[in-house]
């Protein structure tokens, strides 16, 4: 009976594993930029293209990084988030527009509300790769030493800011 | 009259020779065709994180055709394979890699079937001796071979 | 209304299942022949109210009720008849129903044709199928139920997915699930045997035409999908090690474990533990591949929309069959007994050797598949295992198994001496390693895996001619004569062995000598691959009845020479807005050539790939030869179901004879 037993608890194991699976979501990369600085940058701004943003700017500050796009549909759902997130001042949201034409960003934003402080324009998408951006919408929290904190993969939500991405800002804004 | 002959002949091949020089040779999608085989060959080892279960070599996403360009400069700089895989796992983390590293979080993975398979070929060869030994044949008992004569008559 | 009706029929089939569930099995602990009698009839009256719910559901998409949910998510006005059809297992809802329709198919089948099985055991076979369909009807009402209602009705579907709209889908999913559920026949005879307690030669010999033929439409069911991924996703690859090939390959190898393994039971009576737990896992397998499709816990381009409480609910079902099933091997496998005695070196021990070679690369795909979940589930990270990881790793595993292909039909039961193989198969050796070093040479590259893939092949080759020479050799009788005098059996062996031959054969060559180009093509531009000039003439445009293509075409000529024209096409479907392309292939025994349309570029131009792919056909024509070996297999005498009517004959004749004697 107890060899008979080993493939019994080799199944029960693996069922283990496949129980946790169910909560996880296989299709997320997890950032292997988290704890590492921010690359840096210089990229045209959407409002003046003539004068640059570079990460550099916001240095001794915490502030998040929103990579967006005004042909990408789940930064729909996100953008209402971020205008009032914006309007509650608590922290600068700079917005990184992925791979977009000017006009059609700068009436995205004209229709949604405008939550940024700057917007960068990453035009053909390397900055992007430089930061592991491989969807849109994604967020990153950076530090005032700038150190990427934390990466939101997908839209931000009420759940996200209110379990991780706030409590986070908080923190590090006190240190 | 032979003078003509040859200027129509002279005429007619040059003339055939134009045809022939509107058939064009295709030319290759990307110039430079050694940057082109790295770029290929790196390719099918990194995985699309699009779409996930292709290369970026199959991959028809943006995405997939912005890191071949990305990739595509890196080899004309002269970076090696391991340089520009790095470059990415950088930036995407392990899951970009089509063939898993070997480190101590896979080392089960990739010494596993090898290990299953000795166990499996341990047990085989164990598990045929001790057959051969069981099955022994055993010497009949007094009482039994009584039996066994009785039943041949 | 119908839809409503399909719905009732499904809650009916239920109630039948929960019956033929338990009251066959329960009778035949207890002798009951009343019980035990209601399996048969049971089982026919559920195939009856599956196949009707099935009937409702094709009805609905048939005339286009997007009233439906299901079928607003799946079809589509514009969709073509036939593929609105296929369109009906072209989601999750659908294929479940599939599952259920399939499955109450084979257990009619067993009911109808299982005249020889003692009633105890047919009883509990029909009631463990019967079990297993009220874990699906159950799921299927409870969380996936494909009748479920849109209000309001939706004014269009949402159409088929592209990739979809092609043959392939008619034919792939329901041959594919032939093969996967058909492995619940020797699952239940499995478990049947050890309730009754009772495994035997004749038990092997009921099992295994089950086993071969789900066997069979599984090998067939996994070529269609391996040859509809090549013609269809447009860039010459036919095998993705994806999560969910990989999860309809699990079950093929431990089923072909299976019948070799049953092959020896049904001879010698051995290996009958073995047995029992690979019907097992191949079964398991199968429903593990239907967990990993539909739970969302890993990614393939096979998956299914997930929703976790689904998973949950799969994932307990897997506890309660596959757990329940191995507690009860665990518990009653000693009651089986022990077969007969063998040698190390043995016919048995080479086909020991080969299950445990299949059944360790089985668990190695396993591994592959679901290490990503494992590393991230204990949180060390995010990696993804790809096809660099199971070519690594698959090959040395198949390759002891394939040489021992070669040894195993030559060696004698029992006992076999291997001096005496050696000698036998001195030349078969001496050839195959000869050809694995010339040929590639000849052909222009040599590596090392190329001259093994060659070596094996050619090994598998030599040592069945050598094989069929000596058995056929001996004999006055004329050919046809001596070749009937081997059983079909033995020929289904010879001619699915040689099928793997070719197969290794076509994987070899392709993946060593392919090749291909990417270029950029004005009409009246000329490429050239392989020794032939490919012209381009351009593209046309092309409108089909729910997308607008561009249509390509280029002719091939060698040396000034017509060879064949290719049509690539590159398709946008109108009603998901989906690009497409539909490669053109032109196939031959000895290479295929294909080329498929990029993007337009400025000027008229596309960009085109051209591949030259040399004897990729034999992948498939193998696996043919595989399913055509088992098929003769099946029509052995020995399976016969005539047989019966004369051993009643001459029972009843010896019962009058003795009775007149008494009187």
């Amino acid at each position: 009976m107890k060899r008979g037993l080993i493939p019994l608890a080799i199944f029960l194991i693996v069922v283990g594993f496949l129980f946790k699976g169910l909560f996880l979501d296989p299709r997320e990369v997890p950032s292997p930029l988290v704890g590492k600085p921010a690359p840096q940058f210089s990229l045209p701004r959407l409002d003046n293209p003539e004068t640059k943003f570079s990460p550099k700017d916001m240095l001794g500050k915490v502030w998040l990084f929103n990579v967006w796009a005004s042909w990408c549909g789940a930064c729909r759902d996100e953008h209402p988030i971020l205008v009032e997130l914006s309007k509650a001042g608590f922290v600068p949201v700079i917005g990184m527009d992925y791979k977009d034409t000017r006009p059609e960003a700068q009436q995205w934003l004209d229709q949604g509300g405008n939550p940024y402080n700057v917007v960068a324009v990453d035009a053909d998408g390397r900055v992007g790769i430089d930061y592991g951006v491989y969807g849109v919408p994604e967020t990153y929290v950076i530090d005032k030493a700038g150190m990427i904190a934390y990466k939101q993969i997908g839209p931000v939500t009420y759940d996200a800011l209110r379990d991780k991405i706030i409590p986070l800002v908080k923190r590090l804004q006190a240190q | 009259m032979k003078l003509t002959r040859i200027v129509r002949l002279i005429v007619i091949l040059c003339l055939l020779q134009s045809v022939s020089l509107w058939a064009q040779e295709a030319q290759p999608l990307q110039a430079n065709a050694a940057v082109e085989v790295q770029v290929e060959r790196l390719s099918t080892q990194l995985r699309c994180l699009v779409c996930q279960n292709q290369t970026i070599a199959d991959s028809h996403a943006e995405l997939a055709q912005d890191l071949k360009q990305e990739i595509r400069e890196m080899a004309a700089k002269g970076m090696t394979d391991q340089a520009i895989i790095d470059y990415l796992v950088a930036r995407y983390g392990d899951f970009v890699r089509y063939k898993p590293p070997f480190n101590p979080a896979t080392s089960f993975l990739w010494l596993g079937p090898f290990g299953l398979l000795l166990a499996g070929g341990f047990g085989l060869f164990v598990m045929l001796r001790r057959r051969q030994k069981m099955s022994a044949d055993v010497p009949l008992s007094a009482d039994e071979a009584r039996k066994v004569s009785e039943l041949l008559k | 209304m119908i839809p409503e009706i399909g719905h009732f029929s499904l809650i009916l089939a239920l109630l039948v299942s929960l019956v033929l569930g338990s009251f066959p099995i329960i009778g035949a602990a207890r002798g009951n022949t009343v019980w035990m009698g209601l399996a048969k009839p049971l089982a026919g009256v559920q195939f009856v109210l599956i196949a009707f719910a099935f009937l409702c559901l094709v009805y609905a998409f048939a005339f286009m009720d997007y009233s439906v949910l299901y079928v607003a998510n799946n079809s589509n006005s514009k969709l073509p008849l036939q593929f609105r059809i296929a369109a009906v297992w072209g989601g999750h809802e659908g294929s479940l129903l599939l599952w259920a329709l399939i499955l109450s198919i084979w257990t009619v089948a067993v009911s109808l044709f299982s005249k020889r099985i003692p009633d105890d055991m047919r009883a509990r076979i029909l009631g463990v199928m019967g079990l297993i369909s009220v874990g699906f009807l159950l799921f299927m009402l409870m969380v996936s139920n494909p009748f479920e209602r849109l209000i309001p009705a939706a004014l269009d579907g949402r159409d088929l997915n592209p990739l979809l709209q092609d043959p392939g889908m008619i034919f792939h999913p329901p041959m594919l699930y032939m093969g996967y559920v058909g492995f619940s026949v020797a699952f239940a005879f499995s478990i049947a045997a050890l309730l009754g307690g009772q495994l035997d030669a004749a038990w092997a010999r009921w099992s295994r035409p089950w086993t071969i033929l789900a066997w069979i439409f599984l090998t067939v069911g996994i070529m269609a999908g391996s040859n509809w991924a090549y013609y269809e996703l447009g860039w010459g690859g036919w095998w993705f090690w994806d999560a969910v090939e990989n999860a309809s390959f699990m079950p093929w190898l431990v089923g072909t474990a299976l019948i070799h393994s049953l092959a020896v039971t049904e001879k010698r009576g051995s290996f009958k533990a073995w047995t029992v737990l690979l019907a097992i896992c191949a079964f398991s397998l199968s429903l593990l591949g239907t967990f990993l499709v539909r739970s969302g816990v890993l990614t393939s381009v096979h998956a299914f929309a997930t929703d976790p409480r689904r998973g949950i609910f799969i994932l307990a079902f897997l506890v309660v069959v596959i757990g329940g099933s191995l507690l009860l091997f665990a518990w009653r496998a000693s009651t089986v007994g022990r077969g007969g005695k063998f040698d190390v070196v043995s016919r048995e021990s080479f086909l020991l050797a080969n299950n445990v070679l299949l059944a360790v690369a089985a668990l190695s795909v396993l591994l592959g598949t679901l290490y990503p979940l494992f590393l991230d589930a204990l949180n060390l990270g995010k990696i993804s295992v790809g096809p660099p990881y199971f070519d690594a790793v698959f090959a040395p595993l198949m390759a002891p198994a394939i040489f021992l292909m070669g040894v195993g039909p030559i060696a004698r039961w029992k006992e076999a001496a291997l001096p005496e193989l050696a000698k036998r198969l001195r030349w078969a050796f001496g050839i195959s390693i000869a050809t694995a070093v010339i040929l590639p040479l000849m052909l222009g590259n040599f590596t090392p895996m190329i001259g093994l893939g060659l070596f094996l092949a050619f090994w598998v080759f030599a040592t069945t001619a050598e094989l069929v020479y000596q058995r056929l050799g001996k004999s006055d009788l004329p050919l046809m004569g001596r070749i009937k005098a081997n059983s079909r059996s033995w020929w289904g062996m010879v001619i699915a062995h040689l099928g793997i031959a070719v197969f290794v054969l076509g994987v070899t060559i392709v993946k060593g000598f392919e090749s291909e180009i990417a270029v950029k093509m004005l009409p009246g531009d000329v490429a050239h691959l392989a020794g032939y000039d490919f012209t381009f003439d351009g593209v046309v445009d092309r409108k089909g009845p729910n997308y607008e293509a561009s249509h390509g075409q280029i002719h091939v000529t060698k040396n000034g020479v017509l060879r064949t024209i290719l049509e690539p096409e590159k398709r946008l479907y109108t009603v998901t807005n989906m690009p497409m392309t539909e490669a053109g292939i032109s196939p031959h025994l000895i290479h295929d050539l294909y080329a498929s349309l990029g993007e337009p570029l400025d000027g008229g131009a596309w960009s085109v790939r051209i591949y030259h792919k040399p004897m990729v056909e034999w992948v498939w024509f193998g696996c043919l030869m595989m399913a055509f070996g088992g098929f003769l297999a099946l029509a052995d005498k020995r399976y016969r179901l005539k047989k019966r009517a004369p051993s009643k004959e001459i029972t009843s004749k010896a019962v009058k004879s003795s009775k007149k004697a008494k009187a």
